[in-house]
């Protein structure tokens, strides 16, 4: 049961953001501005780093909804699956293993993040806006994952659920144009 | 040192703001709503205290020099508290129910899943109401970000010693709020 009354159809992160939306307001613009705009990362690699760090962070209803946008994203399941297990030796490029690493830092404190992980992504091809996106991505995610299990919101049991807010997810973090009295499940 | 090029002489997430104005301005946004919006149930001193005690578990010197200095300034002549809070919440001459609250504030910080039920029950017992719990958890968790963002980084912070430095920031803080550079 979570912490506060909260709608029952508005599972993890979705009843917080309609609970108090004055904070949830720039919450959304800087989620949508930074994982769905204009960067030389892709969406899907930005996803990662959410998937992996709310993986670390063993926040459940988060790594099921980034890891489905994911999954969406790149066509298969595999690479995400094989990121959260051991980003070092998944499928992706040595640029992205070594922001990987700099998010994975991030997420157990923002002191762990060294001058020799800097190195090794700048080594790899990664620019200054790349690293920082990389450290705001994670440390925003050890935000909502914070804010969804510690007040304990609900976690829908069924994979439906996150599929239909993955598909939602990949387009736009944006406020639901059909709003939110129903389940997203019920369009 | 800053990990990636940042425009000189400014600390902290106002270094941040200014390298990334499009990203900076939903951050101050954020803080502004969040530590200065009028509904909440908390006084704009108290989250200051929540945002402080948590940045200080997190090691984030500049976090928390900034934040315990913007609560001693809202605080006014009781800032004295806010120095105990830090060291030893328990003992500090605040409510019952602040202590409940820093208590969660502490776990969220930790490990979010292990705010229990009965910490909740109990802050409860001692007079917190929903947005009480609710807004506790969000400053925490939202602190968790700040630090990580300012120290992931490697920003320039002030000495901890410094007091002149961060009263004069609490004290801009504490007025003008959070307002985003040019």
């Amino acid at each position: 049961m979570p912490h506060i009354p909260l709608p029952p159809h508005l599972p993890g992160i979705t009843g917080l953001l309609e609970y108090r939306q004055d904070t949830a307001e720039p919450i959304r613009g800087l989620t949508q501005l930074i994982l769905r705009g204009e960067s030389t990362l892709t969406f899907a690699e930005r996803e990662l780093i959410a998937s992996l760090v709310s993986h670390r962070n063993e926040c459940r209803f988060c790594t099921a909804a980034h890891s489905a946008v994911t999954d969406i994203l790149i066509g298969e399941s595999d690479t995400c699956t094989l990121v959260k297990e051991n980003y070092e030796t998944a499928p992706v490029s040595d640029k992205m293993k070594a922001l990987l690493h700099i998010a994975a830092l991030t997420q157990r404190g923002g002191r762990f993040v060294t001058e020799s992980a800097v190195t090794r992504a700048k080594n790899a091809g990664a620019s200054d806006l790349e690293i920082h996106d990389t450290v705001l991505i994670a440390a925003l995610f050890c935000f909502y994952n914070k804010y969804v299990d510690g007040l304990a919101t609900q976690l829908p049991d069924d994979p439906a659920y996150f599929k239909a807010l993955g598909e939602r997810i990949a387009v736009s973090y944006g406020r639901r144009p059909e709003g939110y009295e129903h389940s997203i499940l019920d369009h | 040192m800053p990990h990636i090029t940042l425009p000189e002489g400014i600390p902290g997430i106002r270094s941040l703001a200014a390298y990334r104005p499009d990203t900076g301005k939903f951050l101050y946004q954020w803080a502004q709503s969040l530590l200065r919006g009028g509904d909440s149930p908390l006084s704009e001193a108290e989250r200051e205290l929540i945002a402080a005690y948590v940045s200080y578990k997190n090691e984030c010197t500049f976090c928390y020099s900034s934040h315990a200095a913007a609560a001693r300034f809202l605080f006014q002549d009781q800032g004295a508290v806010v120095d105990v809070v830090l060291s030893n919440y328990q003992q500090a001459p605040i409510s019952e129910k602040m202590k409940a609250l820093l208590h969660i504030a502490g776990k969220v910080q930790a490990d979010a899943r292990s705010v229990l039920d009965e910490d909740v029950a109990e802050a409860r017992n001692r007079g917190a109401n929903d947005r009480d719990i609710h807004d506790t958890v969000l400053i925490a968790a939202t602190f968790c970000m700040f630090n990580r963002y300012v120290d992931g980084l490697g920003t320039i912070t002030p000495s901890a010693e410094d007091r002149d430095t961060w009263d004069a920031m609490g004290a801009r803080m504490g007025t003008i709020g959070y307002v985003p550079p040019k």
